[in-house]
């Protein structure tokens, strides 16, 4: 099954993890996954917020290359908001006859057009669960995620907005991950916010309301016993994992969940080792969790050892 | 947020284009897409929260919060390399509009850095010169 493969800007740097398990399970699942040469950024959620037309223009020059690239007919991104931006961009253009005319436009200055409809777009665990499928990912599992506890997690972009067509799962108590962890072995546990926010970019700009966003989730899957948090895009993946320790430090808790990538959840149920998917990058160490499924893992750098006060110094206070 | 979406919705009705341009409603819009699969009337309630913002940079109606500045600052390094740059971006933004915040997020930037998930470097695409036409073009169109 040969599909374009559109990383986007996160799977470089915060979400490199999240391109290493996806490109280290895409061959045992069958997948054969062709980067889009060239792309650009999907301008995420800020680019519409100035200006929509360049907002629209700027992911269309990538719906433009990917349908130009060897009769690419589907085309799947890991990430959530480069999904959404690249499906709303192909549907738009389609639905609105104005904006598919003015992106036609601008993107005829760059000398490339894009007849919307021409890609099909898809979130890459759609592909897994109703392409690859779960019996036959099933078929494949030689280390069960046996007595792990996961709290699925979706965020928002993967289920909405539904944009006419129809939706992949339910937009506001989705199943299909949750499947999938099962299919791999895990207890999968109920997550009633499953579906909600993760705070995007709120971290930056009101990050008191980013962290309540945070503490909601991560509350909601300690109160159901979650050894770790299973996530599907980059976003959620940073602000629940790299917030963590300040979302504890703001409300005085003590969450200590992981939060991994799917796409690594099945790495480890093939029997790949960690380091092969990226595994050890995390804040918040999964470690002690993965454990429990007898792997072993190693942290991706070592903590610095912190200096021990010297007892003869001025007394300092203490941090 | 100083208006609820509803009322925000009930000003507009109301012809107050100044003071709907001026809330910072829009700007706490996180795009999660709830309003719009549950509006029983199918209103693109998130697209018209963009529009908003639109309207509002335009207008240079957003003194109240920072959420302009900080997409302005995104869309500056997309323009500039093709590419997002997190560091950079984080680094602009928090440096000009909340200098202090900087020790807070030490932490979090250390944490990162040390897991190698930050690059101190933007890549670039290598037709950056055929996006920036397709951009400048795109400016050209832009009607809000």
């Amino acid at each position: 099954m040969r599909y374009g493969y559109y990383p986007g800007c996160s799977l470089g740097s915060t979400a490199a993890p999240y391109d290493v398990s996806t490109k280290a399970i895409a061959k045992p699942l069958g997948l054969e996954l062709e980067e889009i040469h060239d792309w650009n950024c999907c301008g995420a959620t800020e680019y519409f917020s100035i200006q929509k037309t360049a907002a629209y223009a700027l992911v269309a020059r990538n719906l433009a290359l990917a349908a130009d690239q060897d009769g690419l007919k589907q085309l799947t991104a890991p990430c959530s908001a480069c999904y959404l931006n690249l499906r709303k961009t192909d549907h738009y253009m389609g639905k609105y006859p104005k904006i598919g005319e003015r992106t036609n436009e601008a993107l005829a200055a760059g000398g490339l057009s894009y007849q919307p409809g021409s890609l099909e777009i898809r979130h890459l665990l759609d592909i897994v669960v109703n392409d690859v499928g779960l019996e036959s990912i099933a078929e494949k599992v030689t280390n069960p995620l046996k007595g792990l506890r996961l709290a699925p997690y979706y965020g928002c972009l993967i289920v909405r907005p539904t944009l006419g067509d129809e939706p992949v799962d339910n937009p506001e108590y989705p199943t299909h991950l949750d499947e999938l962890l099962d299919a791999l072995g895990a207890t999968v546990v109920d997550f009633p916010l499953k579906a909600h926010c993760c705070g995007g970019h709120m971290t930056q700009i009101s990050s008191d309301t980013a962290y309540e966003l945070i503490r909601r989730l991560l509350q909601n899957a300690a109160d159901y016993e979650a050894d770790a948090i299973v996530t599907i895009c980059p976003m959620c993946q940073l602000n629940l994992d790299a917030y963590q320790s300040q979302v504890n430090g703001h409300f005085g808790t003590s969450f200590d969940l992981p939060v991994l990538y799917f796409t690594q959840m099945i790495g480890l149920a093939l029997g790949m080792q960690p380091k092969e998917l990226g595994i050890g990058k995390e804040i918040v160490s999964a470690s002690k969790v993965l454990k429990k499924i007898g792997v072993e893992t190693e942290e991706a750098e070592a903590k610095p050892e912190r200096k021990k006060r010297d007892d003869k110094s001025l007394p300092m206070p203490k941090v | 947020m100083d208006h609820s979406p509803r009322k925000i919705f009930a000003m507009i009705d109301a012809g107050m284009k100044e003071e709907v341009l001026k809330s910072n409603t829009p700007w706490y819009c996180v795009s999660c897409y709830y309003c719009m699969v549950r509006c029983p009337k199918e209103i693109p309630i998130t697209d018209f929260m963009y529009t908003l913002k639109n309207l509002a940079v335009e207008a240079k109606y957003y003194d109240s919060s920072d959420a302009p500045d900080f997409s302005e600052s995104f869309i500056g390094y997309v323009e500039k390399y093709g590419r997002s740059f997190e560091m950079g971006l984080a680094t602009r933004y928090h440096l000009t509009h909340k200098p202090l915040s900087k020790f807070s997020y030490g932490p979090f930037a250390l944490g990162m850095l040390m897991k190698n998930r930050i690059s101190l470097r933007p890549e670039r695409i290598e037709n950056i010169d055929q996006l920036r036409a397709i951009l400048d073009k795109a400016k050209s169109l832009e009607v809000v």
